[in-house]
């Protein structure tokens, strides 16, 4: 049996260590191991989407990712995007717009949705609909979700218009 | 999905990776991106003893575009190629490819080096390589060697490079013209039911090069010198564009499978190859 090896993330800006069998995915440590259950198993074959963190800036699959390759970096889950009291204007605007049903793809689809509005802050209909094809949801026939996102950039956008 | 257990390296130069390679032979298997083994490490259909992960080595990153030249290192994202500005001008058929593969979380982490050197007759970027012309640049104990990308596959997931070398850039001459890559799937994320590359010269009215090859359509990428032939010296007319269609169809050997029987891959591939000519034609 191969050795357990020392593992340091950083996650939603705080270190975390231990040790873990490097075959141990990303998001079984997420879940498991530091209590992070934003972050959905779904598919668990890379399709679906609900179990999407950012990883040193990057959009990833916390399921298709090895912690040894996560090892040393940055990760931000649903969970450092905002707080009950707090919420993120994603999670306002996907409360507002109806952008769930179920809710099981959200903390998935708002971590994307997050990374996309930060690449592209924006975005037509069609480019929200593109930039979200790795998440996928099965009640609400995506409306709703496309909506909430638009309705965020708008928000953001008119915020950061207001600071300046 | 748990894989089977694994020592896991992340060694920090090619030298390194090269060792680990001759030391295991083929029990090591090197990972770029992870988004291809990862998913067969989980079902169990690739057994990987030792796991030599590529992100810390030097040198294997980086997209160059010199005197006419474009380089680009194996461990480049399929969302760097997508990005970089220069590429995009030089050789914007790679972004157009790279758009219809997999879905964006996918794209950060895929890379060009994984998707070429994998052999698995899905990927979109051995075919459009075949249409470039690349070189593959391979690295190994006894040094470094160069093979054409139409020599380099040899059947599914079987390729020339030797188990301890590893793959560390493409290389091709920017290309002139029209491009297109053209590519059908079931939705968005799929693999390719067919896929189509071409690159059309053209001069006046005139087709003066021409490169096509097509994915996911036998268990190889394939380059059709026929169907190109059959465009050079063309205006590229309806006539020739189906003697080109023809003269691919004759090349390909797609298997049935969930993407649909022979007669439709061979249907579709028709459809989605004279489209590609079409809209290459059309940009040239």
């Amino acid at each position: 049996m191969p050795d357990k090896m020392h593992v340091k993330l950083t996650v939603n800006g705080q270190d975390a260590e231990f040790l873990a069998e490097p075959r141990e995915l990303l998001i079984y440590a997420l879940r498991e191991r530091l209590n992070l259950t934003g972050p959905h198993v779904g598919c668990e074959t890379s399709h679906c989407g609900a179990c999407t963190v950012i990883v040193n800036g990057k959009s990833v699959k916390s399921c298709t990712m090895f912690v040894g390759q996560a090892n040393g970096t940055e990760v931000t889950t649903i969970e450092g995007l905002g707080s009950p009291d707090a919420l993120h204007v994603l999670q306002e605007t996907f409360r507002e717009h109806h952008g769930l049903q179920c809710g099981f793809c959200t903390p998935g689809m708002i971590t994307r949705a997050h990374k996309l509005l930060e690449e592209n802050p924006n975005p037509t209909e069609e480019e929200v609909r593109f930039g979200m094809a790795g998440n996928l949801c099965r009640c609400t026939g995506y409306q709703n979700i496309v909506k909430s996102i638009l309705a965020a950039a708008a928000q953001m956008n008119a915020s950061k218009e207001a600071a300046e | 999905m748990i894989p089977a257990p694994f020592d896991y390296y992340r060694p920090t130069d090619i030298a390194g990776v090269i060792a680990l390679l001759e030391e295991h032979g083929d029990d090591a298997r090197v990972m770029a991106g992870g988004h291809s083994l990862i998913p067969m490490m989980k079902l169990r259909m690739a057994e990987v003893p030792h796991l030599i992960d590529l992100q810390d080595v030097a040198g294997l990153d980086g997209i160059s575009i010199e005197g006419g030249t474009i380089r680009i290192g194996a461990m480049a994202t399929q969302a760097d190629l997508i990005d970089h500005a220069g590429l995009a001008e030089a050789a914007p058929i790679l972004r157009e490819a790279a758009l219809q593969i997999a879905d964006p979380q996918v794209r950060y982490m895929g890379t060009l080096g994984g998707n070429v050197a994998n052999g698995d007759p899905g990927n979109d970027m051995p075919g459009l390589m075949q249409c470039l012309d690349a070189q593959f640049t391979l690295v190994g104990p006894d040094g470094e060697r160069s093979v054409a990308a139409r020599d380099f596959y040899e059947a599914a997931y079987m390729t020339e490079r030797a188990d301890e070398e590893v793959l560390t850039s493409v290389s091709f001459a920017a290309p002139a013209g029209g491009y297109a890559y053209e590519k059908q799937k079931r939705k968005i994320g799929d693999y390719a039911t067919a896929a189509a590359a071409v690159q059309l010269g053209k001069e006046g009215a005139q087709c003066t090069a021409a490169s096509i090859a097509m994915t996911n359509l036998s268990d190889v990428p394939v380059w059709s010198q026929a169907a190109g032939a059959a465009l050079q010296g063309t205006s590229v007319d309806e006539t020739a564009i189906k003697a080109a269609v023809e003269a691919a169809l004759a090349d390909i050997d797609p298997t049935e499978d969930n993407r649909g029987p022979v007669a439709f891959k061979r249907h579709v591939a028709g459809v989605i190859l004279t489209r590609a000519i079409q809209s290459a034609w059309a940009r040239a």
